[in-house]
């Protein structure tokens, strides 16, 4: 009789340790957008950890779901309309707005986002979406670079990489020292740090899926920034984000733009090959 | 922040007697008048108060909206159309601005 029941309790125990992980499994679900097939799931790239990789949209609840799959909806399309006011502004000393050399940015810009970051020759270290805009605004516009985070700063972020909408990620390690780099992000990946002693791996590659308190831990994958947070009711960059991450397991965050954040936007952009850039992206 | 810019989504068109879908969002911070700067000093409150839809000045949708309700509040509802004609929709700010749009429906 007591070892009937013991073995009934090790069923339990078994039962529930299986039920678990599939409770907090990515849901089962297609995203598409405008007509347009978002790849929210796809074979890992080779050197992953992963057979699948998953975009965070997968890891939400159904009603924030919707609310990416609906324009009209996505609060984040506010940013990129005035994006697109930004991009039709003359700025600076020149005289010169992004339209008066890029022209229409829904043909100029398709596909562009996708292939960030990239490697900047002059500067020797990789460039983003936001450092090409500041570079362009002080050698070609004669205006200042912007402040991190500020409103216009999102806002055309978030328009140039809509205008990549659906189309895969990419990063072409091959150029100048993006390798180097790229090793420098796994390590800065893997390494713990903060009270907490916690790396990017132990909650999003480890974790994935489970709760940390009320959080669900995506894959932390990048594929939709700057993303719409409820939390924040407003937009987020890559590198806020990034930023607070660290803050949450309770270290010193580094800069924006940084060359460990840097490395980092490079590796984590690389974990997402072949999602679809999902600009914006709307998450809790 | 920017002037609040209204959005509105409905059909252009539809048969006599039809339930049609209208979707609203307006652009606003929705400042809940609980929150204080680094000063310490709180944040006055500027929300959006009061939601109305309106056909041909007869009274579809309202709503009084209070401070929880997030930033860029989005209204989705549905509508019998039984003519051709006109919605106006207007959001009351709390210092007294009214943000309004319009837009037509075809009967067919």
């Amino acid at each position: 009789m007591r070892k009937k029941f013991a073995a009934m309790a090790a069923g339990v125990i078994l039962a529930s340790a299986v039920a678990l992980p599939v409770l907090a499994d990515p849901v089962d679900d297609t995203l598409s957008i405008d007509g347009v097939d978002i790849t929210t799931r796809t074979k890992a790239t080779e050197g992953l950890p992963f057979e699948e990789i998953y975009s965070g949209w997968l890891f939400r609840e159904a009603e924030t779901r919707a609310t990416e799959a609906d324009p009209f909806a996505n609060p984040g399309m506010l940013a990129v309309e005035r994006g697109e006011e930004i991009w039709n502004t003359i700025d600076g000393s020149k005289g010169q707005s992004c339209a008066s050399c890029h022209n229409d940015a829904a043909e100029t810009m398709k596909g562009i986002a996708a292939d960030y970051p990239k490697w900047d020759a002059d500067a020797k270290r990789p460039i983003n979406i936001e450092l090409q805009i500041d570079k362009c605004r002080v050698e070609n516009m004669g205006a200042e670079a912007y402040k991190f985070d500020s409103e216009q700063q999102i806002a055309l972020t978030s328009y140039i990489k809509h205008q990549s909408l659906g189309m895969p990620v990419s990063v072409d390690l091959s150029k100048g020292e993006l390798q180097s780099w790229w090793d420098k992000g796994k390590e800065a990946y893997y390494t713990r740090t903060g009270q907490l002693n916690f790396s990017c791996a132990s909650c999003h590659e480890t974790a994935m899926g489970k709760h940390i308190r009320a959080d669900h831990l995506s894959q932390g994958q990048i594929n939709g920034f700057p993303t719409y947070r409820f939390q924040q009711a407003a937009m987020v960059s890559l590198h806020s984000r990034f930023r607070g991450c660290t803050r949450d397991t309770r270290a010193e965050m580094p800069a924006a733009f940084s060359d460990q954040l840097m490395a980092l936007e490079l590796y984590v952009t690389w974990r997402g090959t072949g999602l679809s850039v999902e600009t914006p992206a709307v998450r809790h | 922040m920017a002037t609040p810019k209204p959005r509105v989504k409905l059909p252009k068109s539809a048969a006599a007697g039809e339930v049609i879908t209208i979707k609203t969002l307006i652009s606003h911070e929705m400042e809940s008048g609980q929150r204080k700067d680094k000063d310490g000093n709180t944040i006055p409150r500027k929300i959006i108060n009061k939601f109305t839809c309106e056909f041909n000045g007869a009274p579809v949708f309202s709503c009084d909206i209070d401070p929880a309700v997030s930033a860029n509040p989005y209204f989705e509802f549905n509508a019998k159309v039984n003519e051709a004609g006109t919605f106006k929709f207007t959001w009351v700010d709390d210092d007294g601005s009214v943000y309004s749009d319009e837009q037509k429906i075809d009967v067919k």
